[in-house]
């Protein structure tokens, strides 16, 4: 019944890093950090406000480049391959779900214009159903499909930050980078989301790179968790021993201060 | 024949960091086999450390010494010095378990809850939500509540929704943390009927009963878990 089940123990990583360092002139944002992402799984990067997960994950899809260390996506180094490799990677294998919506929507696209450019980035050209797919995903996140002429910039922030849900998952990306992706939003449409995002990690083989304050729903969602404090990752594993039995002092901190995650 | 599950020396102690740094030692030295269709009661006074045990041998809290060697695809795989990775493809096939208290994401329904081990081991969706219903059935929850999420549920109900969620896989390793806490005797029973149904199937069990009833009904021998001072 298991047989064709993908081997967890041993298989390559999709992205790996190793000793990445980068300051902002005194103040140390990654300090030697290693970190392995696989296919299906979801890693959750956690730390106290200014700890280095946004530029973490900048370092890691090659935004920003590091003062030492490497970054290998599926082995090769990423800031060797240049940019024309990395755009074309944004578009095709990856994801990127930005901690404010507007940097990644287009405002004065449609919202369907939004879901539906990432395919066409990717080759997509029957019209119709480049409209079916983005309504799909529209309500796969909970926008409502009528509203898909309008304006991102009519929607709430919570309405703009699923649709960049959608327009990030609708090419099916190998990988999603997620800076907060849930913040601005209720609790149950968050809940929605977090089962989406897990639903396709499980089915599609998609990893996940969340970075989050929601302790709570990072063990719903999570199978890894890597706690940050001033750039360095202190305490890393699989997510419910992190949190059940945490061993560095600022972990603990951080889970006796969240209420029953 | 080789055992389901074993602890060779076992060892736990936490550390309070921000108590000052104080050790509280809880497990020492725990050798503990559980064969394949056999259940082993834990046995001990209120704080001696079954469940810490419980959550060490699924790797929910770190081993602080020792082994735990579970049989997972034909070998034994060191739970105490395992990856995640390994120790999620471990609870994936291998090694089940029934907490006291649900925690799912909400918004998800009853049945998909119980279907989701069984869909992550690759059977059909169908097939999967089938089985839960059956189990859920089984367990007296009323067909009307299938469809929704358990968190407006009981306390017994969510209990018996994390029963089905546990008995639906078939796990050759389960572990059942006062899995009738808060039961009535009719779901007692149907319990019962699970654990012993498991263990003819051939399912190593190692649970911790505090019903007595329950106990002798399933248990084939009784392990003592000794609070620290007492440990030899
Ligand atoms: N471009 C930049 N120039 C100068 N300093 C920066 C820059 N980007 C980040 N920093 C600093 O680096 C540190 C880490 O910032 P980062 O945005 O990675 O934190 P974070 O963990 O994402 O915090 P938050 O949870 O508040 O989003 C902070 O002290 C921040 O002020
Ligand atoms: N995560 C933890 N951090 C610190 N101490 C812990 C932790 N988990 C358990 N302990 C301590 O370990 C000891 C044993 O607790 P445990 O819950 O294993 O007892 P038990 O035998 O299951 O008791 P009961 O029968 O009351 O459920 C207690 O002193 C408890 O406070
Ligand atoms: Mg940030
Ligand atoms: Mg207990």
């Amino acid at each position: 019944m298991t047989a064709d089940l993908p081997q967890t123990s041993g298989r390559t990583p999709l992205l790996n890093a190793e000793g990445l360092t980068l300051r902002f002139g005194a103040i140390p944002a990654l300090v030697d950090v290693a970190i392995d992402i696989s296919a299906g799984e979801v890693l959750a990067i956690v730390g106290e406000s200014g700890s280095g997960k946004t530029t973490l994950l900048r370092v890691l899809s090659g935004m920003m480049a590091p003062d030492a260390g490497t970054v290998r996506w599926l082995g090769d180094d990423l800031h060797a391959m240049g940019e024309a490799a990395r755009r074309r990677l944004m578009r095709t294998d990856w994801g990127f779900v930005h901690q404010n919506p507007r940097d990644g929507l287009r405002l004065n696209v449609s919202a369907g214009g939004n879901v539906g450019e990432r395919l066409m980035a990717v080759g997509a050209r029957h019209y119709g159903r480049i409209r079916e797919e983005a309504i799909a995903w529209l309500q796969r996140v909970e926008v409502d499909a009528a509203r898909i002429d309008d304006l991102p910039r009519t929607f709430s922030g919570g309405m703009q930050q699923r649709l960049q849900i959608a327009r990030t998952l609708v090419t099916r990306p190998r990988l999603v980078f997620m800076d907060e992706p849930t913040g601005g939003l209720d609790v149950s449409v968050q809940a929605r989301l977090l089962d989406l995002i897990r639903g396709l990690s499980r089915e599609l083989g998609l990893a996940v790179l969340i970075v989050t304050h929601d302790i709570a729903a990072a063990r719903l969602l999570a199978d890894r968790m890597l706690v940050m404090r001033r750039g360095e990752v202190v305490e890393h594993g699989l997510t419910d021993r992190v949190l059940d039995d945490p061993q560095h002092p600022y972990t603990q901190l951080l889970v006796s201060s969240v209420l029953a995650a | 024949m080789t055992p389901a599950l074993r602890t060779e020396g076992l060892g736990k102690a936490f550390t309070l960091h921000l108590q000052g740094g104080v050790r509280i030692p809880v497990l020492g030295d725990v050798d503990l086999a559980v064969h394949p269709g056999e259940c082993v009661a834990l046995w001990g006074p209120s704080g001696a450390g079954k469940s810490t045990l419980m959550r060490c041998l699924y790797g929910n809290y770190g081993a602080g010494a020792g082994r735990i060697l579970l049989r997972h695809r034909g070998t034994d795989l060191d739970l105490a010095s395992a990856s995640p990775q390994q120790v999620i493809e471990a609870r994936r096939e291998t090694l089940g378990y029934v907490s006291q208290f649900l925690r799912v994401i909400p918004r998800v329904a009853t049945r998909d809850i119980v279907a989701e081990p069984l869909v992550t081991r690759g059977v059909p969706r169908d097939e999967a939500q089938a089985r839960a219903t059956e189990l859920l059935h089984r367990l007296n929850l009323p067909e009307r509540l299938h469809g929704l999420p358990p968190a407006t549920f009981s306390g017994g109900e969510q209990q018996r929704v994390n029963l089905a969620r546990g008995f639906a896989p078939g796990y050759p390793v389960l572990l059942l943390d006062e899995p009738t806490a808060s039961l009535d005797a009719a779901n007692r029973a149907v319990v019962i009927g699970l654990i012993r149904e498991a263990k003819a199937q051939g399912a190593a069990i190692i649970g911790i009963f505090h019903d007595t009833e329950v106990r002798e009904a399933v248990a084939d021998r009784l392990y003592d878990v000794l609070p620290h001072q007492d440990a030899a």
